[in-house]
């Protein structure tokens, strides 16, 4: 057989069936499910008469329209608590698993699912979401669907998929303190623009990525679709099998032994050829930030934002100006100590614990600054839980941000928690479009770190300064 | 839904880079139907705050009403997974999309929902922008049999299509029925696996 990548390797094995001129059958190994893009499958479900097919493989959560504080009837959103009623209607009627809203188990979709060691190399993962590149980070083949396909794969655990082309990107080089996996990737998103990745697998290589821990390689997978690629994997190694050893639903025992030996075969073999492949120096990196209204729109934090009268960037010149435009942002500066309003610390980009540790490690002893509001708000309650054994709610209390309960939230501003038109938020999420965060909310995502500093000084902040 | 031939004028909005979250807002994903999403298409520039309509919005133009093709930039439909972009635009009454080229889950969610992705290069964009622009009413037609678009100039060009999904919108059919005439394989992969 000929050399190949990761990704083809993955690929074939789960190719049921190819048709000339048509795409292939590929067999899915986990399916998550979520509020917001599953009530319309499961109706076309109950209008064919179909079942789930296989509900053992089939796992669904409560994040997207849940709310972040605690509940009173007045305060109550009818339609998003209709939509969670209609999931828990569907999952008990279909026999699939779901993790509700008093579930400690609960979380956003893509922490959970690595949380539990549903997650595991080599498996396809598909869910009805675009970030579920984010399981990539185990050498799975994840990719978001549509809600057409969400029922597709309920009905025949299958999906029909065209083969994207393979595309290496190849990191080398040592991030520099302060630099974090949300700077890299904001960087290779800029680098290649919003559709650099679009019909491309990415694989991520090289000693930066092998360097980072499972919770950093997640961050970078999730935002490849950011870069217009439905997925992005790296290859499993000995800092995924640690991670994995001992979660709920990983292999245990002499199954665990099994599966390690054949995961350890899931690497690029050293001849397999690329489509695309670009290299990338880490140890040139800078804490990165956008400035405009998409994750591509980013630079370094001491660069100045483009100019469109002087257009160097990928981006259009007309975009550039519609953005800057929304933005309020001025060209030819860099954004160091814009102004703020609101902090969002959270999203299945920077959710996780390391991320909370991290921005935790930062705040404590100090205060958010007083003309903006923090929301700290936690990937999976898994999450929440171990934060406060930990101390970090306090911390973050203490410094003046508001604690809460685990959900997508503020990411996408569609359960209550948003920015009011205007404002300025710096956020950890994936990403900056126009309104993402609330009608006429303005945007800047940034690393945790970048984000703790920032909510100190109150404006945009290089926290190198700080180290 | 069967893909019959289009004859219309087209909408012209031919940004980059346009992502879902523009084309229908997360605010109005609570819903758990497909059908009554075009109000809400392109909600944040079609309305103000007070939910009047911008009278300079594309959508919002007299020669805009019945169009059913639209015309974007590059990338249309980044970001979200989320189908109910493809809904809102065809609740809204559009049956094609002409750009420079499109994100892959929205050009798939398209395709499952009857909205044909027309792809063209630049140069092609740039004249057929310049003519719409100049004459809002210019008839543009989609023949989906010869693959074939034909510019309000008389232009004739062959888009673009793989034959699988051409099959699909032209008989209406269902993708599901498809997947389900391969049961023997899946049996014998899930047999061979679990």
């Amino acid at each position: 057989m000929s050399p190949r990548a990761l990704f083809d390797k993955v690929w074939d094995a789960h190719v049921i069936a190819q048709e000339e001129g048509s795409p292939a059958i590929l067999y899915i190994d986990l399916h998550l499910i979520h509020d917001v893009t599953s009530p319309q499958a499961f109706a076309g479900l109950r209008e064919s008469g179909s079942k789930v097919r296989r509900p053992d493989k089939t796992v669904a959560t409560m994040d997207h329209s849940t709310p972040t504080l605690p509940v009173t009837f007045e305060l109550r959103d009818e339609m998003a608590w209709a939509q969670l009623d209609q999931l828990k209607a569907n999952c008990e009627e279909f026999g699939v698993r779901l993790y509700a809203m008093d579930s400690d188990k609960r979380g956003i979709v893509h922490v959970i699912g690595p949380e539990l060691g549903l997650t595991q190399p080599g498996l396809t993962v598909v869910c009805g979401d675009s970030h579920t590149s984010t399981h990539g980070a185990f050498g799975a083949l994840a990719f978001g669907i549509g809600t057409s396909e969400v029922e597709h794969v309920l009905a025949t655990q299958c999906l029909l998929q065209r083969k994207p082309k393979n595309f290496r990107v190849h990191v080398d080089g040592f991030m520099q303190p302060g630099v974090s996996s949300k700077d890299l990737i904001l960087a290779l998103i800029a680098k290649i623009g919003v559709n650099g990745g679009t019909g491309y697998a990415l694989e991520y290589t090289g000693a930066a990525i092998r360097a980072m821990d499972m919770e950093q390689r997640m961050t970078v997978c999730n935002m490849s679709i950011e870069a217009g690629a439905r997925t992005g994997m790296i290859a499993p190694d000995d800092t995924t099998f640690e991670y994995l050893s001992g979660r709920e639903f990983a292999p245990k025992d002499d199954a665990w032994d099994a599966a390690v030996q054949k995961w350890r075969e899931l690497v690029s073999d050293p001849e397999a050829e690329y489509d695309r492949s670009i290299d990338f120096d880490a140890a040139n990196l800078e804490p990165m930030i956008t400035f405009g209204t998409n994750p591509g729109m980013a630079i370094p934090i001491t660069a100045p934002v483009p100019d469109p009268k002087e257009n160097h960037s990928l981006i259009p010149t007309a975009a550039l100006e519609k953005a800057l435009a929304y933005m309020d942002v001025a060209p030819g500066k860099p954004l160091l100590g814009h102004k703020l309003d609101v902090v969002f610390l959270g999203s299945c980009a920077n959710g996780r614990l390391s991320d909370l540790r991290q921005a935790a490690q930062f705040l404590k002893g100090r205060k958010i600054a007083d003309n903006l509001r923090m929301l700290v708000v936690p990937g999976s309650q898994a999450v929440k839980h171990q934060a406060e054994a930990e101390g970090l709610d306090r911390i973050f209390i203490e410094a003046g941000a508001e604690w809460r309960q685990a959900g997508c939230s503020m990411c996408l501003a569609m359960n209550g928690d948003e920015v009011a038109a205007g404002e300025y938020v710096i956020s950890t999420s994936n990403r900056n479009y126009e309104g993402r965060q609330g009608v006429g909310a303005r945007s800047f995502l940034a690393s945790p770190l970048t984000a703790a500093a920032s909510a100190v000084e109150g404006v945009i902040t290089d926290v190198r300064a700080y180290l | 839904m069967k893909f019959e031939r289009i004859k219309s004028s087209a909408v012209l909005l031919p940004l980059d880079d346009v992502d879902t979250d523009q084309i229908i807002p997360a605010r109005y994903l609570k819903t758990i139907k497909k059908d009554g999403l075009g109000k809400h298409l392109f909600a944040d520039w079609r309305y103000s705050s007070e939910g009047d309509e911008h009278g300079d919005f594309a959508l919002n133009q007299p020669s805009s009403k019945g169009a059913s093709i639209l015309i974007m930039g590059v990338n249309f439909g980044c970001g979200s997974s989320r189908e109910h972009a493809a809904w809102a635009l065809v609740d809204y009454g559009f049956r094609a999309v002409i750009a420079k080229s499109f994100a892959d889950i929205f050009r798939t969610n398209a395709l499952k929902n009857g909205l044909l992705p027309i792809a063209i290069d630049a140069e092609t964009h740039a004249e057929l922008v310049a003519m719409v622009a100049a004459n809002p009413e210019a008839q543009l037609s989609v023949d989906l049999d010869d693959q074939q678009l034909v510019l309000p100039n008389g232009t004739t060009l062959t888009f673009p299509l793989d034959p699988f999904s051409k099959r699909i919108l032209i008989e209406g059919a269902n993708e599901l029925d498809y997947i389900l005439s391969f049961e023997d394989a899946i049996s014998a992969y899930e047999s061979e696996h679990d």
